[in-house]
């Protein structure tokens, strides 16, 4: 650095001579950046350095990641996977068949178990495995213009391929709210229905701002190509919470998506029934359907993935530095000894 | 990349370190992408008048009728008077002032009395008028009472010479094209110019034919020695052309450009015959070139020789300095000169070219067969030296390139013979093994033949340099061409400190590319998790402006230490910085990157509620971070504007996914929001950092400690380093900076 500093004083009666002086101080900024002399610090990598960071990182991470670890322990989750056994026996060979047909009933019971206390408040999602929400094509399949002002939005160009039909648009048109979710869940514990709250399942600011107060569905789900769910037309988009969640299409081919919120305690060794209506196809792709009931924590949902892998990371940068800690003392190099220049090598060994 | 380039441009332009004060013309940089082929220079091609030399010439001494004229070289300041005239109430004189012998002015002052004096009478007589100057008179600034004549001509050698002779009193005041006046010793005198030949690369002399205003003609040639000789009388004065020869050889291996000067008188009928002839062959239409100079040889010959005039080119500030260190920079330098042999080789030891350490090759031949046999010799001959100090190095126990520097030296003549036959494969063969070649008497299309016989066996960059119109078929032939305006030239070696490391950020822009486009591969089953805005900002804001201000504003060193260790630059050129090994190590760590910016998300919120544009939103933060931190590993010097450009990035980008999320029509509204207020998101986000970059830094440790580059060390002296170490080390060097010492 102070070589550099040298430099610019040295040079400075050039810059004085050719150039006029305006505000010295502005102009003195001037010349050294354009003679790339401002003032910089130069950090080398030095041992003590490398291991300090090293040991630092070494003993941030590991207490990080226990906590994490612990944190996601202490979430309370069942799952149940029900796609498979609520299809009848007279329909295993032919899944397909079955959600197709309409005279089918589609009502199924579930049994769950609860291993553990969980504190309220108790999420309810569903889960879809192997369902690629994220496709490229399905997407971009919407119109956030027309889910916001309904019929008055006219280009539904986006909506492709399901964005009218006869003749007259659907709202909300697109893949994503044609082939809404429809399973419905009833949770029943000892003998007394166990309510959930279906309201506030979606984000404030989609109710609020993108989902419009008096746009009402329209022409939806009347082709004959039935996709999922039906919305009651009675009631405004920025209300219909279930198809808000899941227009907020998820991230990766397994996702949750919330269904609703239990507002009270479950006890250990609890038996709850839950009655479901087995409506959705996801047999003819192999989809799975999960129900699941969890607590949830300042780290979200269970995950212990984050705390083995920031555990990992720490005791890895622990072993660096151990292992840096004796390379040093080992077999030392002296920093900064011009000896060492390649040129200068070949003169030494000779 | 290119703004890259035009910002390095811009600062090479501004640096006042290639600011050249006298002609008050900074450093341009006419092409944009030749910033870093600067740096993988391997052949410079130089020519030396006005590119090593200042083109400023100065009369330094004569030899007249065999007498050696230099004592004005200890002449003191105040007998350099000059001469002076005056016209119309106001002194004339000379704009330059030359160096004056006192002896040779006494005698040029005495009058046509002795045969001595008349031979210097005439001795001047050629200098004044034997050229194409055009005497130019104007006012002096500082002294109304004087008029500066200045002498306006094509060669800076004419103009040395009339300088000189106005200055022994022969000032040359007018020039018509019909007559010329020449005020000798204060009387003016007429004389008509029946005729000129000009000077050309052949004949390599000139000749003008006088009527003197005693009604004699006179033919007055001046010209290179070589081709001088062949026509001055041989029969006549025998003593006084050896005498001259003799002091011509001293004055070219003073480093001295000579030019040997005759005449004779043209009896009546000589001259009818020849101004026929001239007559002729100037007005005719095809082959006038080759006519006139047909006629000229007539004139010229059976000359007496009057003497010989030494002008000394001045070698530029700091061009001894700036050879050495692109020799030690391992750069060959190739100097191409149209000087005598003698000349070139005593420049060539004054701009520290040529050492006494050196071996010599030279090789004058002057047919295919003469020159094939020298370049074989001279291959032997350097296969041996070579070998001689190979065997010594292997027994030294390490097998060194310290060979013991050979030079070439090549005249123009056997240029003529090797050039576009076989033979210029055994030329480069040895050029290649030559640290400094020097070719004189060559012709300005043989420099463009030169420099192509290197390009076209090489993959090597080229760079020539050169100041004349001679220069430029040369220049336009190598990869690099600077050209120098002006009479002054600049100290080219100064570009190596914006050729240093630059391929260095070649790498993290590339890299940047590479990871974005990873994610985007990766996430085209999950679509459009980054939106289309956040991917435009990316290659703008979030990654390339800290990218171009790292690549424009850090240099790897300060310029003292680079040229205290030029050798240095070499890391660039030999690749150190960016071999394959390198490129595959990046590689690995890019793909490392990538997979590790992929996959802790999606292993952490696999089986979530997340939805896509929260994670997009997490991976561009992640990549813009990553990709700051990358460069940021990589930036040697730390200034202010550093880290604004670095830390503001992140900061901007944060506020870039923060407004977009804020957009309701956007697919993304809200999404950052609502993914940060989990603890999972910051977990992910420090993890992606520290995973991606860890092993990168481990290597990057393990790699300083077990083989540390030559720039690390010397940025590491830099910073530890006392003056006492730069000291010491300057002392160890030397040794290995003269091998053949051993």
């Amino acid at each position: 650095m102070d070589v550099d500093g040298g430099e610019s004083s040295s040079s400075d009666s050039i810059s004085v001579r050719s150039i006029p002086i305006h505000s010295r101080q502005s102009e003195d900024f001037l010349y050294k950046f354009k003679q790339q002399n401002i003032p910089a610090c130069k950090p080398v990598l030095t041992p003590a350095w490398v291991i300090a960071t090293l040991l630092l990182l070494g003993f941030f991470f590991i207490p990080i990641g226990l906590v994490t670890l612990r944190t996601s322990r202490g979430v309370v989750e069942i799952v149940d996977r029900y796609d498979a056994d609520c299809v009848p026996e007279a329909f295993k060979g032919n899944k397909v068949s079955y959600i197709k047909d309409t005279s089918v009933p589609k009502n199924c019971t579930l049994v769950l178990k609860v291993h553990k206390h969980m504190k309220a408040p108790i999420y309810v999602y569903y889960q879809l495995d192997n369902y690629y929400q994220n496709h490229r094509r399905y997407v971009k399949s919407r119109s956030d213009q027309q889910l916001l002002h309904g019929l008055k939005y006219n280009d539904t160009s986006s909506c492709k391929p399901e964005e009218s039909n006869n003749g007259l648009p659907i709202v909300p048109c697109g893949l994503i709210a044609w082939s809404l979710f429809n399973d419905t869940y009833k949770f029943i514990r000892g003998t007394a229905e166990l309510r959930i709250n279906r309201k506030n399942i979606a984000w404030k600011s989609d109710r609020n701002h993108k989902f419009g107060k008096h746009v009402y569905p329209f022409n939806f789900q009347s082709g004959t190509l039935i996709g999922g769910g039906k919305l009651d037309p009675n009631v405004p988009l920025g209300d219909q919470e279930d198809l808000i969640v899941w227009m907020r299409t998820a991230a990766l081919p397994s996702f949750r998506k919330l269904y609703g919120r239990i507002e009270e305690d479950l006890d250990a060794d609890d038996v709850i029934l839950v009655h479901l209506m087995n409506n959705y196809n996801t047999y003819s792709f192999g989809g799975k359907k999960k129900l699941v009931i969890s607590t949830s924590s300042w780290l979200g949902g269970k995950n212990d993935f984050l705390g083995v892998a920031y555990i990992f990371v720490g005791s890895s940068a622990i072993i660096l530095a151990l292992f840096f800690l004796l390379l040093h003392v080992k077999n030392p190099r002296p920093y900064g000894d011009t000896a060492y220049l390649s040129w200068n090598r070949k003169g030494i060994s000779s | 990349m290119e703004l890259v380039r035009v910002g390095q441009a811009y600062f090479m332009i501004r640096d006042t370190l290639m600011y050249d004060e006298a002609s008050n013309s900074a450093f341009q940089c006419r092409a944009l992408n030749i910033n870093e082929d600067l740096g993988q220079i391997k052949f410079v091609f130089s020519d030396k008048t006005g590119t090593l030399t200042e083109n400023k010439m100065e009369f330094q001494c004569a030899s007249i009728w065999g007498v050696d004229y230099s004592g004005g070289k200890d002449s003191s300041v105040n007998e350099q008077v000059g001469h002076f005239v005056q016209v119309d109430g106001k002194i004339l004189r000379p704009k330059m002032k030359v160096r004056i012998d006192p002896e040779l002015l006494q005698l040029s002052r005495s009058g046509n009395n002795t045969e001595e004096a008349k031979r210097v009478h005439d001795f001047f007589l050629a200098l004044a008028a034997c050229n194409t100057i055009v005497p130019i008179a104007f006012d002096d600034a500082s002294n109304p009472t004087v008029k500066l004549m200045d002498y306006q001509g094509e060669s800076p050698d004419e103009q040395a010479l009339a300088y000189a002779a106005a200055a022994y009193g022969f000032m040359l005041i007018e020039r018509t094209s019909g007559h010329i006046v020449i005020d000798i010793q204060g009387e003016r005198q007429r004389f008509n110019v029946l005729g000129l030949h000009e000077f050309d690369s052949d004949r390599k002399r000139m000749s003008v034919i006088l009527g003197c205003p005693d009604k004699t003609v006179k033919v007055f040639v001046k010209g290179a020695d070589t081709t001088m000789f062949s026509v001055i009388d041989r029969s006549l004065n025998m003593d006084i052309i050896r005498a001259t020869e003799a002091h011509l050889y001293n004055y070219s291996s003073l480093g001295l450009r000579t030019l040997v000067i005759g005449m004779r008188e043209l009896s009546d009928s000589e001259f009818e015959q020849w101004h026929s002839s001239f007559e002729a062959a100037s007005t005719s239409l095809i082959g006038r070139a080759a006519m006139l100079r047909k006629v000229a040889n007539t004139v010229e010959k059976s000359l007496r020789i009057l003497g010989a005039s030494a002008i000394e080119d001045k070698l530029q500030q700091g061009v001894p300095e700036a050879i050495e260190s692109l020799r030690t920079a391992g750069i060959k330098v190739w100097v191409l000169t149209g000087d005598k042999q003698e000349t070139a080789i005593s420049i060539g030891y004054s701009s520290k070219l040529l050492t006494s350490k050196m071996t010599q090759i030279i090789i004058n031949s002057n047919s295919k067969e003469s020159s094939r046999k020298s370049l074989e010799d001279a291959l032997r001959m350097s296969k041996k030296l070579i070998t001689v100090s190979g065997t010594t190095h292997n027994n030294g126990g390490n097998s060194g390139d310290a060979v013991s520097p050979v030079a070439l030296i090549i005249d123009g003549t056997s240029l003529v013979y090797i050039l576009d036959s076989e033979l210029e494969e055994q030329l480069f063969e040895l050029a290649s093994k030559c640290s400094v070649v020097l070719c004189c008497r060559v012709a300005p299309l043989q420099k463009a033949g030169i420099v192509m016989l290197v390009k076209n066996r090489t993959s090597d960059m080229t760079l020539s340099i050169g100041d004349g119109a001679n220069d430029v078929s040369m220049i336009q032939k190598a990869d690099v061409g600077v050209g120098i305006s002006g009479k002054e030239g600049r100290q080219a070696v100064m570009a190596s400190d914006f050729a240093m490391g630059q391929f260095r950020f070649l790498v993290p822009l590339l890299l940047n590319e590479l990871i974005f486009r990873y994610v985007l591969f990766t996430c085209f089953t999950l679509t459009t998790a980054i939106n289309e805005w956040s991917s435009m900002l990316y290659s703008i804001i979030y990654t390339s402006l800290p990218t171009i201000v790292v690549g424009i504003l850090d240099k790897d060193l300060s310029r003292r230490t680079l040229l205290k260790y030029p050798q240095l630059y070499g890391a660039e050129r030999r690749q150190e910085s960016y071999n394959s090994k390198l490129f595959w190590l990046t590689m690995i760590d890019t793909l490392w990157q990538s997979v590790v910016i992929y996959f802790i998300p999606h292993l952490a919120y696999w089986g979530s509620t997340i939805d896509a544009p929260s994670i997009g939103d997490l991976w561009t933060l992640a990549v813009v971070i990553l990709v700051n931190l990358h460069l940021a590993m990589d930036v040697i010097r730390w200034s202010w504007i550093t880290h604004v450009a670095i830390w503001g990035s992140i900061v901007a980008t944060f506020i870039c996914v923060i407004v977009l999320d804020a957009v309701p029509t956007l697919v993304g509204y809200w999404a950052i929001f609502d993914i940060a207020k989990e603890g999972s998101f910051w977990l992910c986000l420090l993890a992606i950092v520290v995973a991606a970059l860890l092993p990168r830094f481990v290597v990057k440790v393990l790699y300083q400690h077990f083989s540390p580059s030559d720039i690390q060390i010397t940025r590491e002296a830099e910073k530890f380093g006392s003056r006492r170490e730069f000291g010491a080390v300057e002392i160890e060097m030397n040794p290995i900076l003269e091998p053949s010492r051993r």
